[in-house]
């Protein structure tokens, strides 16, 4: 079980024959994923550790019925990537590419909110269902099978937890990052309505930072939920950012804060860790491990 | 990335919004000069900060000799730290009315958005907070592009006598949003004077993933060592402390930061060596760093995904004799095996995790005093 993906996840490349396509192509068959074929322009009918390459997504939907891709293409060439899995009813996109351009992903959300497929990404380390399926980018092993699910912006915070939560014996059912763009796919809101319906999630760490307000979005759908939900959210001592016009301002009127933040989900009674440590303590009393 | 005001000015004419004539000078004589031509002038010190004005870097002058007097001035100064190296001197147009006009992204609603307000000019965020009705806001569809009638509507909520110049500038601004990739477009104050309608001030922020398909000339004010961090690729900011913190990552880099404040210490920089860091920009890293001599230690945290540990390792061993402050490393993820073996190999120890590494730093730099 865990969300999103799962043994049954057979998976598409985009972007296979590249330094980090194929680096982390490996990476993901050792850790088990089930990769059915790699696409890259000009490069069909080739193969990349024994997987079938194919000039576009269309073909390798024909040949190989994949069900989810995950995107590792230079970012001027990441909408056109997204697009196209979009167009060829992918069920499931992982965007990995860090750099694109904030306007190629205002239409992409728009286009994605007419089409049957989600995005997760851009600019994410991907997803890992330990024991089962790995798309994307975090280290192979630093997961541990068990109940808790985890949602990040963040990457290489995100290895930091998990590997701590691993190490102090508490495992995860998905670990899933959305992404530190400003505009991304899948908000908390949708990780942790999948979780909240996971038989194997049993509690939620959610790691947020600075920046938007994506997290205090989530808080009434926390306090609805049955599970409990710890927070982490970084930035506190971070520089503030320069102020850029007014139109930032009156848009957010404010709530970017890492401390904000935090204060917003104190007062909600949401549990916010103070550090990786605090969050697997607070993990391991809520579930009197 | 944030341009000079005259630069933007420049794009706003290409694209047909009206802006007061207007000449970009460097020393105070040319200001007479221009002043000659244009009358009544102001004299704007262009830097990429916020609140010029009042750090009295914009002044009006009535007289050729004013106007030289007063760009003297402004082009010694400093604001926020910016020394003012280039001034723009326009033609002065008293303001009948002032009026806001932005485009920006909203996040929530992942689109663009116009807002548009009656009463502009510098307290426009504090209007937009108490009186949240006299913005007007509306959302643009990216797919269709702003249509007339949204453009109208915005119009007749600034100004029904001069509404179709309006219209016709709404949309103009929304081009130019698109066509540079812009996060911010911003006309503050758009301004009612003699009879027609000016941009007095333009704001453009073009996003720093587009720069490679924008080509907008002069780069923004930046102090030495973010620079030679962005040429390659990683982001540096510089601040009051003296731990130096080298992180990959910005979610880790700001833990990491954070938990040096918890352990009792104060960060000297932020830096984000960003995913796939080679050796090359470690050991540049690692200069950039140990070159502000405030730094007491420096901690290097790297959880590798992209990262390779022994890339990392291998620009560590390279610069590793220059460092005079202690270094305290914690190296963890991709390749770990052989990044650590080559470290080991240079008696080289790794703390096990940010916490260990972030206390370690901390009491280094205590005693290093």
């Amino acid at each position: 079980m865990g969300i999103l993906i799962d043994k049954d996840t057979r998976l598409l490349v985009q972007g296979i024959t590249g330094r980090e396509g194929s680096f982390q192509t490996k990476q993901m068959k050792d850790f088990g994923t089930n990769i059915v074929a790699g696409i890259t322009p000009g490069k069909g009918g080739s193969e990349i550790y024994g997987i079938p390459v194919f000039d576009s997504v269309a073909q390798a939907v024909d040949e190989v019925d994949p069900n989810a891709s995950v995107i590792f293409v230079p970012p001027r060439f990441t909408a056109d990537a997204i697009f196209e899995a979009i167009d060829s009813e992918i069920e499931l996109i992982i965007c990995i590419t860090e750099g694109v351009p904030v306007h190629d992903m205002m239409r992409v959300c728009a286009y994605l909110e007419n089409s049957s497929s989600r995005l997760i990404g851009p600019n994410c380390p991907g997803i890992t269902t330990p024991g089962e399926s790995k798309v994307g980018i975090m280290p192979n092993p630093i997961h541990r099978p068990g109940n808790i699910g985890l949602v990040s912006r963040s990457g290489t915070l995100t290895y930091e937890i998990i590997d701590l939560l691993s190490k102090s014996g508490i495992g995860q059912s998905t670990s899933a990052g959305i992404g530190g763009d400003p505009l991304t796919g899948t908000s908390f809101i949708d990780v942790l309505r999948l979780f909240e319906e996971d038989p194997m999630t049993h509690a939620v760490v959610l790691v947020g930072e600075i920046g938007g307000t994506a997290e205090q979005d989530s808080i009434d759908f926390i306090k609805q939920m049955s599970k409990p939900v710890v927070a982490y959210i970084v930035g506190v001592s971070a520089p503030p950012g320069k102020t850029m016009g007014h139109a930032g301002a009156i848009v957010s009127m404010g709530g970017g804060t890492a401390l904000e933040k935090i204060q917003a989900f104190e007062r909600a009674g949401i549990e916010v860790g103070r550090s990786p440590k605090d969050i697997v303590q607070k993990i391991k009393t809520i579930m009197s491990i | 990335m944030m341009l000079y005001e005259y630069a933007a000015k420049e794009i706003f004419s290409r694209c047909g919004i009206p802006v007061p004539g207007s000449s970009l000078i460097t020393s105070a004589d040319d200001a007479g000069a221009v002043a000659r031509k244009l009358g009544s002038v102001v004299i704007k010190a262009q830097v990429t900060a916020g609140g010029r004005g009042k750090a009295g870097g914009i002044l009006t002058a009535a007289t050729p000799d004013e106007a030289a007097q007063k760009a003297q001035r402004i082009l010694g100064m400093s604001i926020k730290g910016l020394p003012v190296k280039k001034v723009l001197v326009e033609e002065y147009k008293k303001p009948e009315k002032e009026m806001y006009l932005g485009i920006t992204i909203d996040r929530k609603a992942r689109r663009p958005i116009i807002m548009a307000s009656t009463e502009g000019g510098i307290d426009i965020e504090e209007t937009a907070r108490n009186f949240p009705e006299k913005i007007f806001r509306i959302h643009i569809d990216p797919l269709t592009g702003i249509h007339d009638y949204q453009a109208r509507r915005i119009a007749y909520s600034l100004d029904r006598e001069n509404s179709t110049l309006i219209t016709d500038l709404v949309k103009k601004l929304y081009r130019v949003f698109t066509d540079y990739d812009c996060t911010l477009a911003e006309i503050n104050p758009l301004a009612q004077a003699s009879g027609a309608i000016f941009a007095l001030d333009a704001k453009m922020v073009i996003d720093d993933n587009a720069l490679f398909r924008q080509d907008v000339g002069e780069e923004e004010d930046v102090d030495a060592l973010s620079g030679i961090a962005k040429k390659q690729g990683m982001s540096y900011v510089s601040l009051d402390g003296d731990i130096g913190c080298i992180v990959n990552g910005a979610g880790l880099a700001m833990a990491t930061l954070d938990m040096i404040r918890y352990y009792g210490g104060q960060p000297a920089n932020f830096m984000d060596v960003r995913a796939g860091a080679n050796a090359e920009q470690v050991k540049t890293a690692l200069r950039i760093v140990s070159s502000n001599r405030n730094v007491k230690a420096i901690i290097m945290n790297i959880f590798g995904g992209i990262t390779k540990c022994d890339e990392v390792a291998r620009g560590i061993i390279d610069v590793i004799s220059e460092v005079k402050v202690p270094l305290v490393i914690r190296l963890t993820g991709t390749n770990e095996e052989s990044g650590r073996r080559m470290l080991e190999e240079h008696g080289i120890d790794l703390a096990s995790s940010t916490e260990e590494a972030a206390e370690a730093v901390v009491e280094l730099g205590h005693s290093h005093r």
